[in-house]
């Protein structure tokens, strides 16, 4: 708590502020309601706070923000929205056509914004040229987890291509290990799917199929070769794990029944939280035939229109620290993401974290940094739910054809344009 | 001939039993699970007696949800009231003076039992925006009360059907006048289908979730989104003991009030209110 | 009964007293017709307009049924209500009534019993869904006890099988509401004349027999409550599906109300959510008007 405390004396110094002046009141929609993720979530509460302001906590859990949307929804038509509301990616775009986004460009200004954020985010935060979302940080989703000591009993090899992870799993089943823990729910599957994507198609022909909703290649053999693979990846799925957790799943790799995990570097706070050290503990891989790449899920705070000038003033102030480096340094660490500041010191971080922020700029340059699709980057909620159905009715049906599964996902998104 | 009766006393006797089991089950493991801890729910199972006893899932739930019970009581309190006055009121006009079209309304009434409210969200948030009434648990008694009243009015108006119409006729006759025959001669005996109405609609309001987190934020959620923002967890270990502790401290007044008030639920169920 | 009969002068008061019952009940019908009424009609207008994220009024016509109509997750989701809604009314009516009947012989401790067969209708949904997920869970609950307990080849894994997924719903629904049902019988058994029952042992009937034939055909009007009760739950089981399943595996567990508030509020598809609310609501009244039709014309002869 000490370390919190100093660390808010020192934003609301950097703020130049006095600190009782224009106190408004924020009220912030969130669904980071558990372990870290409420820790970091209180941090930015008691950095608001400091500043003079009343932070009004606005908690819905369940259904990664699911129930959050439906009450944001129910509020905005009340004509009464939070003053922000953890919205992503083309949603954004959504609400800003809907003419209920707070134009955020003088705190961008004030605070070099354009300078810090990597072009990308900086487009995804934009509504018709004006910010109006701040990015809280940049989750990666294409990574392999697994536990050496089980890979070392079952002699299987850390994988690099999509080749050597099914011979892996091999090895894992032939030794009595569950080789992959999966929890069955609609968007593990569709991150799973999402990863053999990028693998199969590669960065280009994935943005392709997903950003441009291309049906020359959603229909392609490439994607067909996606989903059997999907279907052979499959086989490697112990049988109860429908509805499972994606943190039970981690569970088991961590306490060695299972070999491998397919998740986003979110997982990775569940082995910090369990005293587990990256590199020896745990590996963190590129997804096997991903490296190179980088799907990206990042957090972002949109901001609603404010009437009450104090409030707005608040919501200012909110929107600046959120990428404060302190609160980036803190926030982060305790969700396992990457800073959004392509300029923050990563020597405080752990070695996937550093791996991963490499990555990230490296991925950045070439092309291979790519929005994801499962966690509602690379299209509106509607191409994103109609993916899921399909999806994980596949993964479901251990009949089910590779061949007509692309069509039907091309037909599914075809039908929700 | 007493031997073959007593044989089939013994059998209804195990069948009773046996379903009772079944009924318990559920809830002898939730207790069960809540006083285990973490290390214990993952090496037993389900119904293994926890190797220590300890109240820490207790603790944690109530620092949880415990601040979110409170508001559970502001609006629950109010609402029930309200609705059962109201249901009490038409109930009674739906039953006892009738006119034309009243029958069409009470059809309509019933039929509104079976919306599902999902439907009713973006509409009656416009509408409650308009009122001001945005994010207030006034927002949420009103809605309960709208959305609590098909029920309360099908149970008062069940309920008075089968009240002879002598009576009131006999009032009328004597000159009293509406609300005068409803104080003197029907609310005396209304007793039994208070009893249900209240427990009815207090289950139903105090269990009730999609309203809550829709029409309510932050300080001024009931204790059901509490819980399902402790339950729902997206990252962190599942504690069950404490989400099982949870769920029995949210659910504890409704049982509380069924199994103390259970006997008057099923008096006046007895009384009438089953009589369509 | 009518009551402008009654009244032959009409002094001022008296015509209020005439118009009381209606201005009783006007606030209500006001609240009825906008609250129910108004807002089926304005998820009706908006079923044939384009809206995604928010309302909009772009009219497209029946394009939204038709998507509907081709949509997969929906069929699956219609068929899963009525194989859920089903078996659940019908399983809960006879378990009900049995328990109702088996309490109804003179049973000691009685009331201890039914407070126990009608606690879980004092739970939530949530709560219910939580903890009988626990319960069906292949890798933790009733399966692993039996396992443990020596019963080496059980296996019981209905909640992962997506064929099998909606028994697990109709097991908790049961659990959950059959003791209510049970309530509603036994209240309505102690309303029957004991003569009766009396009377037609005497000329030897068997037990079992003056139920089924006398006492349980007596019992209309509670059928009719019952039936009321069950489907109101079986139409908002929503809480229930959304805790235990969340509508998998894969969808195989979806119900109408799930699919329904997926699209309107997550999936940004509020036009075909509203299609599809439409449709539910459509449902419902071709079942149950004819029926209210038919039960509230009855009562006006009596």
């Amino acid at each position: 708590m000490n370390a919190i405390s100093r660390l808010s004396t020192a934003v609301s110094l950097a703020a130049l502020m006095p600190l009782t002046a224009l106190a408004g009141e924020v009220e912030v929609l969130h669904w980071w309601t558990s372990g870290g993720e409420k820790r970091a979530a209180d941090t930015l509460q008691k950095l608001v706070e400091d500043q003079g302001h009343t932070w009004k906590d606005f908690a819905v859990a369940g259904g990664g923000g699911e129930a959050a949307m439906t009450v944001l929804k129910t509020r905005a038509v009340s004509g009464n929205p939070p003053a922000a509301a953890q919205i992503k990616g083309p949603d954004i775009q959504e609400w800003g056509e809907l003419g209920l986004l707070a134009d955020l460009n003088q705190v961008a200004e004030q605070n070099g914004w354009n300078e810090l954020l990597p072009p990308q985010v900086i487009e995804a935060m934009q509504f018709g040229g004006d910010y109006v979302a701040v990015p809280v940080n940049v989750h990666r989703v294409n990574w392999l987890w697994i536990n050496p000591e089980v890979f070392a009993k079952a002699g299987a090899t850390p994988p690099t291509t999509l080749d050597e992870f099914f011979a892996a799993a091999e090895k894992l089943k032939a030794a009595g290990f569950m080789p992959l823990a999966h929890g069955g729910q609609p968007w593990q599957d569709s991150t799973v799917f999402e990863d053999l994507a990028l693998a199969v198609l590669g960065p280009e022909d994935f943005h392709k199929a997903f950003v441009e909703l291309d049906e020359s290649v959603l229909t392609s053999t490439k994607m067909v070769e996606v989903f059997t693979a999907l279907q052979k990846l499959r086989g490697y799925v112990d049988a109860n794990a429908a509805g499972r957790d994606w943190n039970s799943a981690t569970a088991m790799v961590m306490n060695g029944k299972a070999g491998m995990q397919i998740m986003g570097d979110w997982a990775k706070s569940e082995w910090t939280a369990a005293g587990k050290v990256a590199g020896s503990d745990y590996e963190c891989l590129p997804f096997p035939g991903t490296q190179g790449s980088f799907a990206y899920n990042i957090d972002s705070l949109a901001m609603f229109k404010l009437s009450n000038a104090d409030n707005r003033k608040a919501q200012e102030d909110l929107a600046r620290t959120v990428l404060e480096p302190e609160f980036q340094q803190f926030f982060n660490q305790n969700k396992g993401s990457i800073p959004v500041r392509m300029d923050q010191d990563m020597s405080s971080f752990d070695a996937c974290a550093q791996k991963s922020m490499v990555d990230f700029k490296e991925a950045a340059g070439n092309g291979g940094l790519q929005p994801s699709l499962a966690h509602g980057m690379a299209a509106s909620s509607y191409v994103q739910g109609a993916v899921f159905d399909v999806v994980t009715n596949f993964f479901n049906d251990p009949k089910a054809d590779p061949q007509k599964a692309a069509q039907q996902l091309a037909a599914a998104i075809q039908a929700v344009q | 001939m007493t031997k073959p009766v007593s044989l089939s006393r013994v059998a209804i006797y195990a069948t009773l039993l046996a379903a009772c089991a079944v009924y318990l089950i559920p809830l002898v493991i939730m207790l069960l699970t809540s006083f285990k801890s973490p290390e214990d729910i993952r090496t037993g199972n389900l119904l293994s007696w926890p190797e220590v006893f300890t109240a820490i899932g207790w603790l944690k739930a109530w620092d949880g949800v415990g601040g979110y019970f409170w508001n559970s009581v502001k609006i629950t309190i109010p609402a029930v009231l309200i609705s059962t006055v109201i249901g009490a009121l038409n109930g009674y006009v739906l039953a006892m003076w009738r006119f034309r079209g009243s029958q069409l309304f009470f059809g309509l009434l019933l039929f509104g039992c079976f919306l599902p409210f999902q439907v009713v969200l973006l509409p009656a948030s416009f509408t409650i925006g308009q009122l001001g009434l945005a994010n207030t648990t006034s927002g949420l008694v009103l809605i309960h009360v709208v959305y609590g009243m098909a029920f309360t009015t099908l149970f008062f108006r069940n309920y008075y059907v089968s009240i002879p119409d002598a009576l009131v006729r006999a009032a009328r006759l004597d000159g009293a006048g509406f609300f005068t025959i409803f104080g003197r001669i029907l609310l005396p005996m209304s007793t039994p289908i208070i009893m249900v109405c209240l427990i009815w609609q207090f289950t139903q309001i105090w269990n009730d979730f999609l309203f809550g987190v829709v029409f309510a934020s932050g300080d001024t959620q009931p204790i059901t989104v509490a819980l399902n923002n402790l339950v729902n967890t997206s990252t962190g270990a599942k504690e069950y003991n404490v989400d099982m502790a949870a769920a029995m401290i949210a659910g504890l007044p409704t049982l509380v009030v069924y199994v103390l008030a259970g006997k008057y639920f099923l008096r006046g169920l007895t009384a009438g209110a089953v009589k369509g | 009964m009518s009551s402008i009969a009654v009244f032959t002068k009409a002094s001022p008061l008296d015509a209020l007293q005439r118009w009381l019952p209606k201005l009783v009940l006007a606030p209500s019908m006001l609240i009825i017709l906008v609250g129910f009424y108004g807002y089926i009609l304005w998820t009706f207008l908006l079923s044939f307009t384009s809206s995604r994220f928010m309302p909009n009024y772009s009219w497209v016509g029946l394009q939204q049924y038709a998507r509907l109509w081709d949509n997969d997750r929906w069929w699956v989701a219609s068929q899963n209500l009525l194989l859920f809604g089903g078996l659940f009314i019908g399983i809960s009516l006879v378990i009900g009534v049995l328990l109702a009947v088996l309490l109804d012989q003179r049973i000691r401790r009685e009331g201890f019993i039914r407070t126990i067969f009608l606690y879980p209708m004092a739970l939530s949904m949530i709560v219910t869904g939580t903890a009988w997920k626990w319960l069906l869970n292949p890798g933790l609950g009733i399966d692993k006890m039996l396992r443990d307990w020596g019963w080496e080849g059980f296996r019981f894994d209905w909640l992962v099988d997506p064929d099998r997924v909606v028994y697990c719903l109709v097991i908790a629904a049961v659990w959950q509401s059959s003791g209510f049902v049970m309530a509603l019988f036994l209240a309505g058994l102690r309303g029957v004349d004991q003569s009766i029952i009396r009377a037609a042992q005497v000329d030897g009937a068997s037990l079992p027999n003056i139920y089924l034939r006398i006492v349980l055909p007596s019992l209309g009007p509670v059928f009719f409550s019952a039936l009321m009760i069950l489907s109101h739950i079986a139409i908002k089981s929503f809480d229930l599906v959304a805790s235990m399943t969340a509508g998998g595996p894969g969808y195989a567990s979806d119900l109408p109300a799930m699919f329904m508030y997926a699209h309107t509020f997550t999936r940004g598809q509020m036009g075909l959510g509203a299609a599809s609310a439409i449709l539910m609501l459509g449902a419902v009244l071709a079942i149950l008007v004819p029926y209210l039709y038919s039960e509230l014309r009855g009562k006006r002869h009596d």
